[in-house]
């Protein structure tokens, strides 16, 4: 359509001004428009779908967390990793300069560890991610509050707000976040990234703001039939998190910094 | 004694242009190293997640301590009421705006969004100490434009003496802040320290008095001003015994992380098997930096010779950013006790395998965006001192006042 408007307006512009012809003009105005109407539409269209089910605010009725389960945490497993990095486009990086500085650049939100107790020797393997603490030293720290707390207890970067000072990646006890050191292509949708800014787990926020349950390294654990994570509201003393935490003893990593954690361990 | 007379740098203008073409060149190029760091993404720089600030942030750190350590001179003739130091006063306010001018450059250039910087100047989280810094900053700059103002001026006069004391304490606060960036991160071993905060404005006492004397020493050389022997004793001294003062707080630092268990592991590896790390430390910061200056300054008779004095102010500088590296980057590399009590075997995030510290090298666009920092620091100084009366027109020991003041003594003399 616009191709057309192009074309009939370089002929309108031949023909001598005396001529005007207003069939001819008023074919221009519709096309103008339909193209208008074609390239606004779709954005007023999508608004209005997506806001629907997140018009009500996040409240501090609950509070999101993880527990996991370093007994059921298979060794050579890599299934939450994975099913992480596909959920928010992190498979979609492409590698840059050698490969032994992209380990060091690239991107990661979630990640096994294997430890060794040094006294007894015992080996555990767990998944570590942003703990979602209470007193986020992250949040704390960012000049632009770019690094916030949702009422519900996760922990995220503004991708707005965010001028890329890695102060928070400075601040964070965990290594929990990830500088964006390249140009981002083919990101998706759900999870927008760009470069220059900082990223860390969000305990699948877009899954949150559709009402969806859990996240999807709990799902990929589940599908493994390993189950050692769990989700669920903290606040919630009959959410199955819940319950499990009255069940089985459990730690927060780092508790001496006294943060709070929403992510808890057992068997570390 | 004499009246005090300032006048603009008259160097012959060929010498003048091709030092302000030099410096630009090294702008322009630290121009193109920003340009190209941007475009591609951080990854072609050495920094990386586990070492998030690299080189840029050793030169910007540098340069904002050693301007506020610039402005002690000032202080010293205003606020301590030392007369022998206020014909300096105007060139070290110079400076230091300069220095804070060219860190502060350099530390937006290297943001992973420095278009965004708007944002930091509408968005403010005050639990930040960075937020609050970009006031101390800011202030700074126009607290030492006033105070530069208050000495060049008849009519600032009368406000010489409380804005040098605004400014003083303005400028322990600056310092003070830039430490704290480091030294409220629980996060990290090496940072969790307090002291930070008053050693860095130890370490800018020397830092910014050597950069100083190189300045001045350069600026009065060039043009053939004379800067007399009494002159030369009370700058020397004093370097000296900065030196010794940030060498003090350093060795109370380790102290401290030696005798807790928890930071044995910390300090054995930046001690003993840091690798490059230990050996800036040892020979950069300790050796080259710290020790062999004052050996220098204190020496009776290399003390007295100006090629000598001049080389120690550059040692201590070489020792500046040695000690930066050590306690920026250093301290980032070595891994974080995310587990305390444990051997991390395997980690899909380079968590410090095995006690391994993180990788780091700096890259040339790194290094030059750095350099540029220097170099918008030096520019600002040469113009500064070209179009203004900066600089005295003689230091020599007939002109400079009595060494000490008493409390009944007039003012010894007037700005020309």
């Amino acid at each position: 359509m616009n191709e057309n408007a192009t074309r009939i307006a370089s002929t309108s512009d031949e023909t001598p001004a005396s001529t005007v012809d207003a069939g001819r003009r008023g074919f221009i105005g519709t096309a103008a428009g339909l193209s208008a109407a074609a390239l606004v539409a779709p954005g007023v269209f999508l608004h209005s779908v997506a806001a629907a089910p997140r018009s009500e605010p996040v409240t501090d009725s609950v509070r999101w967390g993880l527990l996991i389960d370093t007994a059921k945490c298979a060794d050579g497993c890599s299934a939450c990793v994975d099913a992480c990095d596909r959920e928010n486009g992190l498979d979609l990086q492409e590698p840059h300069g050698s490969e032994s500085k992209w380990e060091h650049q690239k991107a990661v939100w979630i990640r096994k560890i294997k430890l060794q107790d040094n006294q007894t020797g015992r080996i555990t393997q767990l998944p570590l991610m942003c703990q979602h603490c209470e007193h986020p030293p992250c949040v704390d720290v960012c000049p632009t509050g770019a690094s916030f707390k949702r009422a519900d207890g996760i922990v995220m970067v503004d991708r707005h707000l965010c001028i890329g000072c890695r102060y928070c990646m400075m601040a964070c006890p965990y290594k929990a976040r990830s500088f964006i050191h390249q140009p981002t292509t083919g990101q998706l949708t759900a999870v927008p990234r760009g470069k220059g800014c900082v990223e860390s787990c969000n305990l699948c926020v877009h899954r949150r703001d559709h009402g969806e349950e859990s996240t999807a390294c709990v799902d990929a654990c589940a599908q493994e039939g390993h189950g050692a994570i769990v989700f669920g509201d903290l606040k919630d003393p009959d959410s199955a998190i819940s319950q499990r935490l009255r069940e089985i003893p459990s730690r927060q990593i780092r508790e001496d910094l006294v943060l709070n954690t929403g992510v808890r361990y057992a068997g570390v | 004694m004499k009246r005090v007379v300032y006048r603009e740098w008259r160097i012959p203008p060929e010498r003048y242009w091709s030092l302000l073409g030099f410096l630009a060149a090294l702008i322009g190029i630290a121009a193109l190293s920003f340009g190209y760091m941007e475009h591609e993404g951080h990854w072609v720089s050495g920094m990386n997640n586990s070492v998030v600030w690299g080189m840029p942030h050793v030169f910007a750190v540098f340069l904002i301590i050693a301007a506020s350590g610039a402005l002690n001179i000032a202080s010293i003739g205003t606020v301590f009421k030392k007369p022998i130091y206020k014909p300096l006063g105007r060139l070290s306010g110079l400076l230091a705006v300069a220095m804070l001018m060219g860190g502060l450059l350099v530390l937006v250039m290297d943001l992973g969004r420095p278009e965004r910087l708007i944002v930091a100047m509408t968005n403010y989280n005050f639990s930040s100490i960075f937020a609050w810094n970009i006031f101390l900053y800011t202030g700074f700059m126009a607290i030492v434009i006033a105070y530069l103002w208050s000495m060049a001026d008849r009519q600032g006069g009368p406000f010489n003496y409380p804005i040098g004391i605004l400014a003083l304490v303005w400028r322990l606060a600056l310092t003070t802040g830039t430490g704290s960036i480091f030294g409220f991160l629980v996060a990290r071993q090496a940072y969790d320290a307090a002291i930070l905060g008053p050693m860095f404005v130890a370490l800018s006492f020397a830092y910014g008095l050597a950069v100083f004397m190189l300045v001045l020493m350069f600026g009065f050389e060039e043009e053939g001003r004379p800067i007399g022997p009494r002159m030369m004793r009370r700058l020397r001294n004093l370097l000296a015994l900065f030196i010794g003062i940030a060498l003090y707080f350093t060795l109370i630092y380790h102290l401290t992380n030696l005798y807790m268990a928890k930071n044995d592991s910390l300090e054995h590896w930046l001690l003993l098997s840091g690798g490059i790390y230990t050996f800036l430390f040892w020979v950069g910061w300790i050796l080259v930096g710290s020790l062999a200056p004052m050996w220098i300054l204190y020496h009776p008779v290399l003390s007295q010779k100006r090629e000598w004095i001049i080389g120690a102010c550059a040692l201590v500088i070489v020792g500046g950013f040695s000690a930066m590296y050590v306690i920026i980057i250093g301290s980032q590399a070595f891994p974080m006790a995310l587990f305390p009590g444990h051997t991390i075997l395997e980690s899909g995030f380079a968590d410090g395998v095995n006690g391994a510290a993180a990788p780091y090298w700096p890259t040339i666009p790194e290094i030059l965006l750095g350099v540029g920092g220097v170099a918008v620091a030096l520019l600002i100084t040469a113009v500064g001192v070209r179009v203004l009366q900066f600089m005295p027109e003689s230091l020599a020991d007939d002109v400079v006042a009595p060494d000490e003041e008493t409390l009944d003594a007039a003012p010894f003399a007037k700005p020309a």
